[in-house]
């Protein structure tokens, strides 16, 4: 140390996607504060469309141009072949959720008015509107984009709490049943919080025991430091807590149901698109990068929490009244079986690309998916709001065919049918994890793919097979949700028809693995 | 001996952890949490100074700051919640469940 500070070098081209999707969003929050009410909507709508194209096209172009090898900004980030798959994801994925959002009638005219009180009267009356929930996506989205490339834990821990801040407020602004929305806001806000504390004193230990937050140092250090193994130990274990938090995995999970259904509906879109696209990139970097020489001590850990979430996931759907419920357990299953592409780590890497390539598609697949299926949520309504109750789903395909038609597909891509999505999305997880040695839990998959095939059939037959009640709920498809559900079909089908362009891509983005 | 120190941050994680698992109170449960981020920038201080570098201490910044924003938006959807149901028990928030 002579008291000179070598300036650090940030490669802002790398990082332009986050950078332009946060900047987005510090001039949505200028909008805010200068711009007149009347005008609000009209700038947001299509600033925050425009900047998660271009953000897409910037990704893109860089994926073009050739993946860098090495870390970027001083090693904080780590803008790689499965990084930038995963962006291109997120920021697919949030355009659609964005065309929902659009859409009238989902967001509280004025979240600090009391339900029912004169106020809110008043707020209705003169048509306000929370515009505020366009720059608090845009930040949600940044954290997405920066938790699955944050390349030493400490950047892993801001963008953890830069992608769930945001979505902690954007749960309580639901329009309908407020005090369900607000209930959901405080539960995910005290027990998302309470997992970050996790997060963050296993990044403690691990930097106690590593000397280092930095991934890479993190993994030289395993083999190198001795005589500390409790501290390592302890680490990993408060870090995976936190992880698999996010994802939802069981016995983290009971945050999920009552969160996706309290949240107005377009924001448990993308929450449980992006949001889990993310954990899953961060968790891979995490356990692949840092904790790859550790392998034989979480493995076996991982085999149970995958065993659980798939099991817990599956069973407990089908007890489930509640549409958006059935789906936030679905989406809780559907994690248990991305686990098992994660406990896929082999011995070499052609081996582990596979599995990576794997995991990588059936993320993109189940990200449409679910997007698709939450609209179809949004479209079928009582004079309260939306029919959640399944018994409000009888008969629908007699009186919407259309819409009962678009639903069922959805519920069959996530039962993994052949010819969706989901059926190649399952079975190149699977695959993967037959070629690591991990075959009882590819049984256990497959037992629990067919338990919660049954629930999903089980809403089809109600839709087709049973009579629609006299006072039935009322269809409304606006235009931006149209365009959302065309979207998520074509990607259902195209990938269950043609799946082979996304898996070369989802093989070129994996082939050299995470950078170190 | 930064041993003490270790200890005495661990103490403050259960304490929050703890805490976070028992009261009642919304904002209490909420204090708990910013215990257990406290105590994390303890064990980072602590082990900069084991391992003799400064990334821990400039890391308890960043934590700070992390936890200022969550005590924006935390007491916004307590208060929130608090004006609804004049009560900011975590026993009254039971709407939603099974």
């Amino acid at each position: 140390m002579n008291g000179t500070i070598p300036a650090p070098t940030i490669e802002y081209a790398l990082l332009a996607p986050m950078l332009v999707v946060f900047g987005a969003a510090i001039i949505g929050v200028l909008v805010e504060a200068f711009a007149p009410r009347y005008l609000r909507s009209a700038i947001h709508k299509p600033l925050t469309l425009l900047t998660l194209a271009g953000a897409f096209v910037i990704t893109i172009w860089q994926a073009r141009t050739g993946i860098p090898t090495t870390p970027s900004a001083m090693g904080a980030v780590a803008v790689d072949g499965p990084a930038l798959f995963i962006w291109g994801t997120i920021l697919v994925l949030a355009f659609v959720s964005v065309l929902l959002i659009n859409d009238e009638g989902h967001f509280v005219a004025s979240a600090a008015a009391v339900p029912g009180s004169a106020e809110e009267e008043r707020a209705l009356t003169e048509g306000a509107t929370h515009t505020e929930v366009y720059p608090l996506v845009l930040f949600a989205v940044g954290g997405m984009l920066l938790f699955p490339a944050a390349n030493d834990l400490l950047a892993m821990f801001v963008a953890l709490e830069v992608m769930s801040l945001p979505l902690y407020l954007l749960c309580g602004l639901a329009r309908r049943r407020r005090l369900l929305s607000q209930e959901a806001a405080v539960k995910y806000f005290l027990l998302g919080a309470f997992s970050s504390a996790f997060f963050l004193y296993g990044t403690a230990l691990l930097y106690g025991y590593a000397g280092s937050v930095d991934l890479a140092k993190i993994n030289t250090a395993l083999g190198s430091v001795g005589g500390q193994d409790t501290l390592l130990y302890i680490g990993v274990a408060m870090l995976g807590v936190g992880l698999l938090f996010k994802i939802g995995a069981a016995p983290f999970q009971a945050w999920k149901p009552d969160v996706y259904q309290g949240s107005p509906t377009p924001i448990t879109a993308l929450m449980a698109s992006g949001t889990l696209v993310a954990a899953f990139g961060a968790l891979l970097r995490v356990f692949w990068v840092a904790l790859g020489g550790l392998e034989w001590s979480w493995t076996p850990i991982m085999w149970g929490v995958a065993i659980l979430t798939m099991v817990v996931g599956a069973i407990l759907a089908i007890t489930q009244t509640d549409i958006k419920r059935m789906l936030a357990y679905s989406s809780i299953a559907h994690g248990g079986f991305l686990l098992i592409g994660v406990v896929a780590l082999g011995n070499n890497q052609q081996q582990n690309a596979s599995a990576l390539s794997a995991l990588l598609f059936y993320l993109v697949a189940y990200g449409f998916t679910t997007v698709g299926a939450f609209a179809v949520v949004t479209t079928v309504r009582d004079a309260g709001g939306e029919a959640w109750h399944l018994s409000r789903w009888a008969g629908l395909g007699k009186r919407r065919p259309l819409v009962a038609v678009v639903f069922s597909l959805f519920l069959l891509a996530f039962a993994g049918i052949p010819l969706t999505s989901g059926f190649f999305g399952k079975y190149a997880v699977f695959q993967a994890a037959v070629a690591a040695g991990a075959t009882p839990l590819v049984v256990v998959g497959v037992v629990s793919s067919a338990i919660a095939a049954f629930f999903y059939v089980r809403v089809i037959v109600l839709m087709f097979f049973s009579d629609p009640a006299a006072d039935g709920p009322s269809v409304v498809i606006p235009g931006g949700t149209w365009a959302v559900g065309a979207v998520a079909v074509l990607a259902t089908v195209v990938l269950g028809v043609f799946p082979q362009p996304v898996l070369d891509l989802a093989h070129t983005a994996a082939q050299s693995l995470f950078v170190r | 001996m930064t041993t003490h120190y270790l200890v005495l941050s661990a103490l403050l994680f259960v304490i929050g952890g703890v805490g976070v698992l028992v009261r009642r109170n919304a904002i209490v449960v909420f204090m708990c949490v910013e215990l257990m981020l406290n105590a994390c920038n303890l064990a980072f201080v602590t082990f900069a100074r084991q391992n003799g570098n400064l990334d821990g201490q400039v890391i308890a910044f960043f934590v700070m700051i992390v936890a200022a924003a969550e005590v924006v938006i935390g007491l916004a959807i307590i208060v929130t919640i608090f004006r609804t149901r004049r009560s900011a028990s975590v026993d009254d928030v039971n709407l939603l469940k099974y």
